[in-house]
This record gives C-alpha cells, sequence and structure tokens, in this order.
C-alpha cells in the first residue's frame, strides 16, 4: 500500500464505514474463518475470534462499543460447536469486565495486556471446556492444555495483525464535493 | 500508555446516558446469552436452524478453501515424492508384480464368493452411497468435535445418515441445511457406536475421547481379551452404521477395553461419502420378524388343539 493513501491530504478523507466497520468484520472472519483450513480431530486451533476481539478492545479502547461483545458472541456461537449462547454470555462478560480492569489500572504496556490478555483466554479456555463436558461427555482436561499455550503465544501475533489491519482502516479515499 | 478520556464526559447529559445504556445493553447481553446457554445445554440440537443458515453461507468459500487444501496437500505429496522415487520405484515394481498375481488369486475368490452367495440367496450388502461431499471445516478451537460437509437435504442427505471415506468411519449427520450438514463425529464424547472385532465379532462400544482416539468398552466382563494393533469395525447393532466399516485400531490397553486410534482420519481425506441410514429390518438376509396379531392366533389355535386332544383322550 502507498504510504501517501495513509497520510493527510487534501481531497482524501478515510471512509467511515470501513473506519467503523473494521473491527466488527475481523472478529466475525476470525471465528469462521479458523474452521475451514484443517479438519481437526482435537481442539488445537486457538480461539482466534476471542484473541481477535481482545486485540481490538486493547489496542482501541471504545472502539467496539462494551455491548459488542454479545452480537459477536452470537457470530461465533454459529461456528464455533459449542452449545448455542456460550459465547454471546463469556464475551459480553469479557467486555464489561476489561472496562472494569481498564478503569482500575489505567496505565498499560505490553507486557501488562499480554498478561491481561492471558489471562482472559485461558478463563475462556477452561470455561469453555467445563461447557463443553456438561454438554455432551467427559473430556480430559489435558485436552486444551496445548491449545492455551498456542493461544498465549500467538496473542502478540494477533495483535500486530489487528494493529495492521488498524492502520488500513484509516486508509483515505477520494472525497468527492 | 493512558486510556481516552471518553470514560469522564464532562457535564453531558447525553453522553452519560449513552455510556450507561451501553452497559445496561451488555448486561443484558450477558443474560440472555447466559440463558441461551442455559437452553441448549439441555438439548444441543436447539438453534440448529440458525447454524444451519450460517453454514449455507459460508458454504462456497469453505468449499474452495478445501479444494485449496486438498490441491496443497497434492502439491507436496508431489513435491516430496521427487526425493523418494527412486527406491519407491523399484519397491513399487515388486509390489506390482505380487499384486498381479494376488489380483487373479481375488478374482477367483470373488467369483466363488458370488456364486455361493447366489446359492444362499443372499444379496450385497453395501449400501449404495447417497452422495458424495467435501469435509468444509470443523470445530477446531473447541473441545467438541462436530464437522460440516458440503452436501446437504437438496442433495438427499438426511439427520443420521452415516458419514464415511474411504478409510474409515467419520461420524453421523447430525442437523441439515440446504447444502451443507453438520456431523457429529466418532471422536466426540457425546458419540457411541457400537463396534466389534473385525478378527472374532468381539463387541464393544466406541466413545470418542475428543482428541483423535475413542474409547472401547467390552460388553462382556472378564479377561481383556484385547491386544494393541486389533481392528474394529461397525457392527452395526442397534441400526444407524452399517454393519462392517472399519472404524478404528487399538493403540493402547486400559482396564475394561482399549484406546484405539480413529482410521477415517478427516484430515487425509477431504471427499466423503453420506450412506444411508442402516435399519436392520430392511436386511433381506435377516429372517422376519415374528408377526405379533399371527403369533398369537397361532398359539391360541395350538392351545385350542392341544385342549381338544386331552378331551378326546378323556373320553377314550
Amino acid at each position: 500500500m502507498p504510504a501517501n493513501r495513509l497520510s493527510r491530504r487534501i481531497s482524501r478523507a478515510p471512509s467511515p464505514l470501513i473506519a467503523y466497520a473494521a473491527p466488527w468484520a475481523t472478529v466475525v472472519l476470525a471465528s469462521c474463518m479458523p474452521e475451514w483450513p484443517l479438519i481437526a480431530m482435537a481442539p488445537i486451533m486457538p480461539p482466534l475470534g476471542f484473541m481477535t476481539l481482545l486485540a481490538w478492545r486493547q489496542l482501541r479502547p471504545g472502539l467496539l462499543p462494551v455491548w459488542a461483545g454479545a452480537l459477536l458472541g452470537l457470530v461465533d456461537d454459529l461456528f464455533s460447536g459449542a452449545p448455542f449462547g456460550a459465547a454471546m454470555a463469556l464475551w459480553s462478560v469479557t467486555m464489561i469486565v476489561m472496562d472494569v480492569i481498564e478503569a482500575r489500572f489505567p496505565w498499560r504496556n505490553f507486557l501488562t495486556d499480554w498478561l491481561v490478555a492471558g489471562v482472559f483466554i485461558i478463563a475462556y479456555l477452561a470455561l469453555g471446556w467445563v461447557i463443553a463436558g456438561r454438554s455432551g461427555g467427559m473430556i480430559a482436561p489435558a485436552l486444551i492444555v496445548p491449545q492455551g499455550l498456542v493461544a498465549l503465544v500467538a496473542y502478540p501475533m494477533v495483535g500486530r495483525t489487528v494493529g495492521l489491519i488498524d492502520r488500513w482502516r484509516l486508509m483515505r479515499f477520494r472525497v468527492l464535493s | 500508555m493512558a486510556p481516552p478520556g471518553n470514560r469522564r464526559p464532562g457535564y453531558s447529559r447525553r453522553a452519560h446516558n449513552n455510556i450507561f445504556f451501553a452497559y445496561v445493553a451488555a448486561g443484558v447481553g450477558a443474560l440472555v446469552g447466559g440463558a441461551l446457554l442455559f437452553g441448549s445445554m439441555s438439548s444441543t440440537g436447539n438453534f440448529a436452524s440458525l447454524r444451519n443458515m450460517a453454514s449455507d453461507v459460508t458454504q462456497p468459500a469453505a468449499k474452495l478453501s478445501a479444494q485449496g487444501r486438498s490441491a496443497a496437500g497434492g502439491a507436496w505429496g508431489v513435491a516430496a515424492g521427487y526425493f523418494t522415487s527412486g527406491p519407491e520405484n523399484a519397491r513399487l515394481k515388486k509390489e506390482v508384480a505380487l499384486g498381479r498375481v494376488q489380483a487373479v488369486e481375488l478374482a477367483a475368490v470373488k467369483q466363488e464368493n458370488e456364486r455361493l452367495k447366489a446359492m444362499l440367496g443372499l444379496t450385497s450388502d453395501t449400501p449404495r452411497p447417497i452422495t458424495f461431499g467435501w469435509l468444509v471445516a470443523s470445530t477446531s478451537a473447541n473441545a467438541r468435535r462436530y464437522a460440516t460437509i458440503s452436501v446437504g437435504s437438496l442433495q438427499g442427505v438426511k439427520s443420521g445418515m452415516p458419514v464415511r471415506t474411504h478409510l474409515g468411519l467419520i461420524g453421523r449427520v447430525l442437523e441439515v441445511g440446504l447444502h451443507s450438514a453438520r456431523v457429529l463425529m466418532i471422536t466426540d464424547p457425546e458419540s457411541v457406536v457400537p463396534v466389534r472385532r473385525a478378527s472374532d465379532s468381539i463387541p464393544a462400544f466406541a466413545t470418542g475421547k475428543g482428541d483423535g482416539t475413542v474409547q472401547l468398552r467390552l460388553l462382556t466382563l472378564g479377561i481383556n481379551p484385547l491386544k494393541v494393533g486389533d481392528a474394529f469395525v461397525t457392527s452395526g447393532s442397534g441400526g444407524l452404521y452399517w454393519p462392517g466399516t472399519p472404524i478404528a485400531v487399538v493403540s493402547s490397553l486400559t482396564r475394561d477395553g482399549a484406546i484405539a486410534r480413529v482410521l477415517g482420519d478427516p484430515a487425509v481425506s477431504e471427499m466423503v461419502a453420506v450412506l444411508p441410514t442402516w435399519a436392520p429390518g430392511d436386511d433381506p438376509t435377516l429372517p422376519p420378524p415374528a408377526d405379533p396379531v399371527k403369533a398369537k392366533a397361532d398359539a391360541d389355535a395350538a392351545a385350542k388343539a392341544a385342549a381338544k386332544a386331552a378331551k378326546q383322550k378323556a373320553a377314550e
């Protein structure tokens, strides 16, 4: 992408549609696309939809409204395989608790962000495991450990990708009039 | 980095209200989600129509991805083949020579089998697949094991139909959309498949463990007769799954059975066949079930005849 698409220029402005729709669209895509590339016999992919939501929330607080967790979780429930409503409830609670944490600890850096996100990811996977066990049958707890480790390591990369998309989000287009 | 100042909206009543109602909406979302979760925990089939609609919408993109995955796997195989082509060529030539001989023997056995089957009046019990499709998605981030296939009710797929690859059983259809369907894989903890050992028909149940293996539980108690490497096929008891579909190979023993590795690894083959549901009553090789009305009439007639005979004997 040429650099001048981002810099301030006469008669060029960011598109409000793209600027506001980008976080929603990326979270929805991150919810449904990881299911396509491989047919897994075990849960191995990190919960990318949830991680993208966390990354957007940490990168741009306030861009996604606090109720976005319910709608995005509803979409994730359609694809994830968890009982319907699981992501809707957990993601809503996540957004509210993230707000509380931000109010309590306003000063953040890379490591604290990673730590907070890591706690959220581990709690999300553990609760997802409990819900899956209650709805189907007993699942060995060791089954979600590799998934959790992959998710923890991959979170900064998800954050980087969201940061890249955040740059594109404010790409400038020619404005008429 | 400090957070933005939108937490302190100043004296604007409207901004205060916006923040307050956003929190109310988030709380309501959490409560509604919890209620939906509570409702769908009891029966996972709830909200199936919504899920089917979503998988119908994403089916074209997912199918494209599945075809790309298949092509990529093939390309990798071709590239890797260049490095092993020499020894493999020699090995294959040897195998072909052996295979030709075996093919002739097989043809003779097949003919004999057909002749014997004709003598007994048996018909073939291999089902004709309803349709073939791609495995397009799986719940790879969740502990439950569902897969999505690229065929649905438009292709004649119905709930309950078994799904298999050329290697073995994958699972059964759970929810059907227009041109996509959700499959409960045999490795899901909710799936239970009646199986038997291929060599001597020891019956067992195969329950998924969620990690690509199944737990085999023997029906008969006593000394565990299983050995590592035993192959299991579906037994067909109870209907649904056709008998004789390969399912798993024992990889380690437990106290009351074994852990078995699933044969039809969906990561290897993306094409699946959807088979009709097997109902044991439809099997022409089984004797017809007793007709309760006719059986009762026969029993009554027999009792009457016996009573008559006893009376005659008494009269004599």
